[in-house]
């Protein structure tokens, strides 16, 4: 009697076992599905910016990337002043944005009264939320206003007769422009970046930061030696974060700008960011080569991106070395 | 007032008079007096809880990292006072160095975590700085050990060994202190063994503090031990008499084990 009990009981649990065999290849293969989603997007977008932008690079070549026209009228595109725009306005958007961010996360981590700490951590998260057209028209109607009034005729009178430095700074104090777009950029992405930092400080366990006051060390020496390259990958991905932002940035940068087809050594001087032309003139392009040139740029967009990410990769990747493995 | 002999008959280098502690409200210790005295090993020893960390971090200051956390009474260090606002706590730091319950090797190379200490303080040459590096290592007995790879990262030696680079990297600023809170808890026996050789040989230079959950080790490596109960310093003595015949009766209780 027992036995025939037992045999059943081992039917019931290979009968179990198959099934639960089942649910796991099922769950297996549906979260395979969701993975490639990813995969497939990621082809899809390339595919078809690759597509659309064949004419404009046979059309153009690869000189399409260097070439400084941008006429519609004349159907003759180059990436350059749009390249120039989206990179300068972000380079200087994070020599503006990491400091102060670096300064904002060690104040918020190393240095702030408690009954500070929340209000100031909420307020920074909150400022991450604020949607880009808010930065943009707030850019566009308060700050550039008062930057041409303010800040930029004291810039020329300060900076106007220095070689170099003059001609970053000369030309009409109209308020929109380069430096306007990367101090509106700063803005948005300082939030971004300030707040991976001070979430990366928040790991360094605190008894290593005591072991550093230990010997001896000021709290900046703790922070520079100790905290920074603990954190050095979170602290890189961070930046880089905000880097990406502010290259995709369009709303803010499209409203500041100032939207103009030329390159001006000048950082007052208005001029376009890849974004800003792919936003301003999307809706009235002519089918042909116009259409196919702003897929081209999109690509180049999408391209600046990756070797951003890689850049980056390649940091992590140095710094990792020279810490000793 | 417990009953307990706050002087020692030698050289104090550290005098601990009428010290309160409060974390925020709280008060952590009570009115704690005694001598550390110089070039020997004094162990602080109790149930979790009693105070002796929270006594030791207030040698160096350590509890100023915390809002919240202060200190009342006098710590007198060579004659000064540590616990006045205008000492320099940098300093303090730097004379009275700390090893950890865990090893907390910094996120660079072995030669790095030595260097980075002593540079702080003191302009060496290259080659002086070899030397300190060399000389603490060998002080931590680790030498050896780390000799053919010190540009490797502090972090990829094993438990024990990271521990003793911590204690290197704690005598290589020479400082007068050394400072260990429960510096062989995390480690395997072996480890303990090699930790608790060193610092029998460090005594001859330093003069060493030592918080331990572990009665054997205080009497084995110890020539003072004091005995804290909930935040009251209880028994201070000569080790050899505090564990063979106890004033207090609770300290009695505790190192036969019957409590805590």
């Amino acid at each position: 009697m027992s036995e025939a009990a037992d045999t059943g009981q081992v039917d019931m649990h290979a009968a179990n076992i198959k099934i639960f065999k089942f649910q796991d290849m099922v769950f297996h293969k549906i979260t395979l599905l969701f993975a490639l989603i990813v995969l497939a997007a990621l082809v899809g977008i390339l595919a078809s910016l690759a597509m659309e932008a064949a004419p404009a690079f046979k059309t153009f070549g690869l000189s399409f990337l260097w070439s400084n026209v941008w006429s519609v009228p004349d159907d003759e595109f180059g990436a350059l002043i749009a390249i120039y725009g989206t990179v300068v306005t972000s380079v200087i958007a994070l020599l503006i944005a990491v400091p102060v961010s670096f300064g904002i996360a060690l104040f918020l981590t190393e240095a702030c009264p408690t009954w500070l700490r929340r209000p100031l951590g909420t307020a920074i998260e909150l400022l991450a939320g604020v949607p880009s057209i808010i930065y943009g028209i707030w850019g566009l109607f308060i700050f550039a206003p008062l930057f041409a009034k303010y800040v930029q005729p004291y810039l020329q009178q300060a900076f106007g007769d220095v070689p170099v430095l003059g001609g970053l700074v000369a030309g009409p104090p109209i308020g929109v422009g380069i430096l306007a777009a990367s101090i509106v950029l700063s803005l948005m992405v300082i939030p971004f970046i300030a707040s991976v930092m001070r979430d990366v400080f928040e790991t360094v366990p605190p008894v290593l930061k005591e072991s550093a006051y230990g010997v001896g060390c000021t709290t900046w020496e703790v922070v520079w030696n100790i905290v920074l390259p603990y954190t050095r990958v979170g602290v890189i991905g961070g930046i880089m974060l905000g880097l990406g932002r502010a290259l995709g940035e369009t709303m803010a940068v499209t409203f500041v700008i100032g939207n103009a087809n030329r390159i001006r050594g000048s950082l007052f001087a208005p001029g376009n960011s890849i974004a800003s032309v792919l936003a301003n003139e999307f809706g009235e392009a002519d089918p042909g080569l116009h259409i196919s040139s702003l897929f081209a740029l999109g690509l180049v967009l999408f391209l600046i991106t990756f070797i951003v990410l890689a850049i980056s990769r390649w940091l992590i990747h140095r710094g990792t070395r020279k810490q000793g493995s | 007032m417990p009953d307990h002999n706050v002087q020692i008959g030698e050289e104090a280098v550290l005098k601990i008079r009428k010290l309160d502690f409060f974390y925020g409200d709280f008060k952590g210790l009570n009115n704690v007096n005694l001598d550390i005295a110089r070039n020997k090993v004094t162990a602080f020893i109790g149930p979790s809880g009693c105070g002796k960390s929270t006594l030791l971090r207030t040698f160096n200051r350590m509890y100023d990292l915390y809002p919240g956390q202060r200190a009342e009474g006098e710590i007198l260090f060579n004659g000064n006072n540590l616990l006045d606002r205008k000492q320099d706590v940098n300093l303090v730091r730097a004379k009275i160095g700390m090893v950890f319950q865990k090893p907390t090797p910094f996120p660079m190379t072995i030669y790095e975590n030595i260097a980075f200490g002593v540079r702080l303080y003191e302009k060496l040459s290259a080659s002086e700085m070899n030397d300190r590096v060399e000389w603490a290592l060998n002080k931590a007995a680790l030498w050896g050990e780390v000799k053919d790879k010190l540009q490797q990262s502090g972090l990829s030696l094993s438990g024990g060994q990271q521990q003793r680079l911590c204690i290197a990297r704690a005598v290589a600023v020479k400082p007068e202190i050394v400072l260990l809170d429960e510096p062989t808890s995390a480690l395997d026996p072996i480890s303990t063994a090699k930790v608790e050789e060193l610092i029998d040989e460090l005594k001859l230079d330093y003069t060493i503090a030592i918080v331990t959950h572990n009665m054997q080790q205080a009497a084995r490596i110890s020539d003072y031990t004091a005995f804290m109960y909930l935040g009251e310093l209880i028994e201070f003595g000569k080790t050899d008499e505090l564990f063979v015949k106890p004033r207090v009766p609770q300290t009695e209780d505790y190192i036969t084990g019957r409590f805590g």
